[in-house]
């Protein structure tokens, strides 16, 4: 039994092997250098061409304006309020869509003929751009958070009982077969084989859906208007406070991007088996 | 001839329904398989070897006719069975020992007596230090050994092969084919083979099966006796009867290219 092709020689590193690694590593800090220079360089040109009127910052803001706005909304403390609640919104749009989205997966799992009748149903719905349901849910729901929430949900629900179905359908149909011949039930094939291969699906459903959310909220937000991110955007923009949209839009960036890598990070746990 | 067959194979037909038409697989079919038979079933591709296994393994039920085993009639998967899939399916998520237990699990049967004597098995086919590796850690020849021992484990009768080893490169097919022998002799077990691959059907197994072009029927049956001294699937090619066989067999598959 040849298992020598899966034992990598760690001791013996040979002096090309060497140069290789450390040739490696240069470029590696090479890009990481230049994406921080390329950040550093972006914020000193856009303050520099404030300041020599190049642009106006008045609509363009300039990060020194930016700053100062961060650190006001930091003192009379509503940065944490308005931050908090867009993440909370998002967070729970996030969770529900995707938990919502799988059980629906399942369902159609279950029942072909629940699949079939609701294919063409599906297909409507996800072509239908769900930010149109907005005021609908407005009425329906009210004026506030849960209709944001909602607005969250819809927009992540249906791709992800598309993607997580087509998932639970491409699922070996020999590892099914195994079980079957084991004597295992619909249930047991669920649990034993479609869920567990399915969880590389239902995360790449999840990277989806941070993106998404955070779209549904700030929509929701922008109709809604009462508290929030989204509305510090359309707040700022309405009274020609570009200082405050565009920080805004940086601690949006911030937040999503920090949502995006828990969810990396989440994979990799999960995943481990690769 | 032993008195009785554990498995008797009575006038099997079996038609698949599609939109475009009937397609018939296999058209009466009898067989009787003693107990400690290696049967191979060989025939040209479509003609309905995986339909008469997965009959036997009671995934489907014929059109006309039944499968006897023990004298009862197949109805749905026993624990009677063991099925070893083409490639070996192990779940890449599951560490050696939880890929095993597969079956027990399934079953519900996981209690002392059924674990040790999986890890009995694991231990004596050289796989015990590897229990808590994943599939993807272990060499292609390794995989198809826990594969079968996760089909041991639930100590059936009878052992079904579905092209088991159609997945493996040359050199691990061969090895690979001598190890399962060895231990499906030494476990005591019937084994059903379906492969398209003469030369292995014919050095494993004590009676091929051959079977016509769809709708599948029997051809020819031949009892495999073989003067070798090396009585292992590699040992027996050697055997001067061996290529006898094998042009027989080829010239019963009629095949035109």
């Amino acid at each position: 039994m040849s298992m020598s092709k899966k034992i990598i020689p760690v001791q013996v590193i040979s002096p090309e092997h060497e140069a290789y690694l450390r040739e490696r590593k240069i470029y590696r800090r090479k890009i990481l250098g230049t994406q921080i220079l390329l950040l550093i360089g972006i914020i000193i040109i856009w303050e520099i061409a404030g300041r020599l009127g190049w642009i106006d910052p008045f609509i363009t803001s300039q990060p020194s304006r930016i700053w100062k706005t961060l650190i006001n909304l930091h003192r009379e403390g509503v940065l944490y309020y308005h931050t908090g609640i867009t993440l909370l919104e998002t967070m729970i749009g996030f969770i529900s869509g995707t938990l919502m989205g799988t059980i629906f997966a399942i369902i159609l799992w279950w029942s072909d003929f629940t699949a079939e009748v609701l294919d063409p149903y599906m297909v409507v719905l996800n072509a239908l751009p769900k930010i149109a349901l907005g005021p609908i849910l407005i009425v329906w729901i009210g004026n506030g958070p849960p209709a944001i929430i909602a607005m969250a949900l819809f927009i992540s629900l249906i791709v992800t009982i598309l993607g997580v179905y087509s998932g639970f359908t491409q699922v070996d149909g020999d590892k099914i077969k195994l079980l079957k011949t084991f004597g295992a039930t619909k249930l047991q094939i669920l649990q034993k084989v479609i869920l567990p291969a399915s969880v590389p699906t239902i995360i790449s459903a999840l990277k989806i859906n941070v993106g998404l959310s955070w779209v549904g909220v700030i929509v929701g937000e922008f109709l809604v208007s009462k508290a929030g991110l989204g509305y510090l955007i359309v707040y700022g923009g309405q009274v020609f406070k570009l200082d405050l949209v565009m920080t805004s839009v940086i601690i949006l960036a911030a937040a999503a991007a920090i949502m995006y890598k828990a969810v990396v990070y989440l994979e990799k746990l999960f995943l481990k088996w690769r | 001839m032993r008195a009785k067959p554990l498995v008797s194979i009575r006038n099997i037909s079996m038609k698949y329904q599609s939109p475009e038409g009937e397609i018939e697989a296999l058209k009466n079919v009898s067989l009787d398989i003693y107990e400690g038979e290696f049967i191979s079933i060989v025939g040209p591709s479509g003609c309905g070897k995986s339909t008469l296994l997965n009959i036997i393994a009671g995934l489907i039920e014929p059109s006309e006719g039944e499968v006897l085993i023990n004298d009862k009639i197949v109805c749905r998967p026993t624990d009677m069975v063991g099925y070893m899939p083409q490639r070996d399916q192990l779940f890449e998520w599951r560490n050696i020992w939880k890929n095993v237990i597969l079956g027990l699990e399934i079953q519900k049967n996981l209690n002392e007596q059924t674990v040790n004597f999986t890890r009995k098995l694991l231990r004596d086919y050289g796989l015990f230090e590897f229990r808590h590796k994943y599939p993807s850690q272990l060499s292609g020849g390794m995989r198809q050994r826990v594969a079968l021992i996760r089909t041991l484990a639930i100590n059936p009768d009878i052992l079904l092969l579905d092209e088991a080893f159609s997945a493996l490169d040359y050199q691990t097919r061969l090895i690979v084919t001598d190890e399962v022998k060895q231990i499906i002799n030494k476990e005591n077990k019937t084994a059903i083979l379906v492969t398209h691959d003469l030369a292995e059907a014919i050095s494993m197994a004590d009676k091929v099966v051959v079977l016509s072009k769809r709708p599948g029927t029997i051809k020819n049956t031949y009892t495999i006796q073989l003067t070798c001294d090396v009585k292992t699937p590699i040992g027996c090619r050697e055997a001067p009867e061996f290529r006898e066989y094998f042009n027989k067999i080829w010239r019963d598959l009629d095949v035109h290219v």
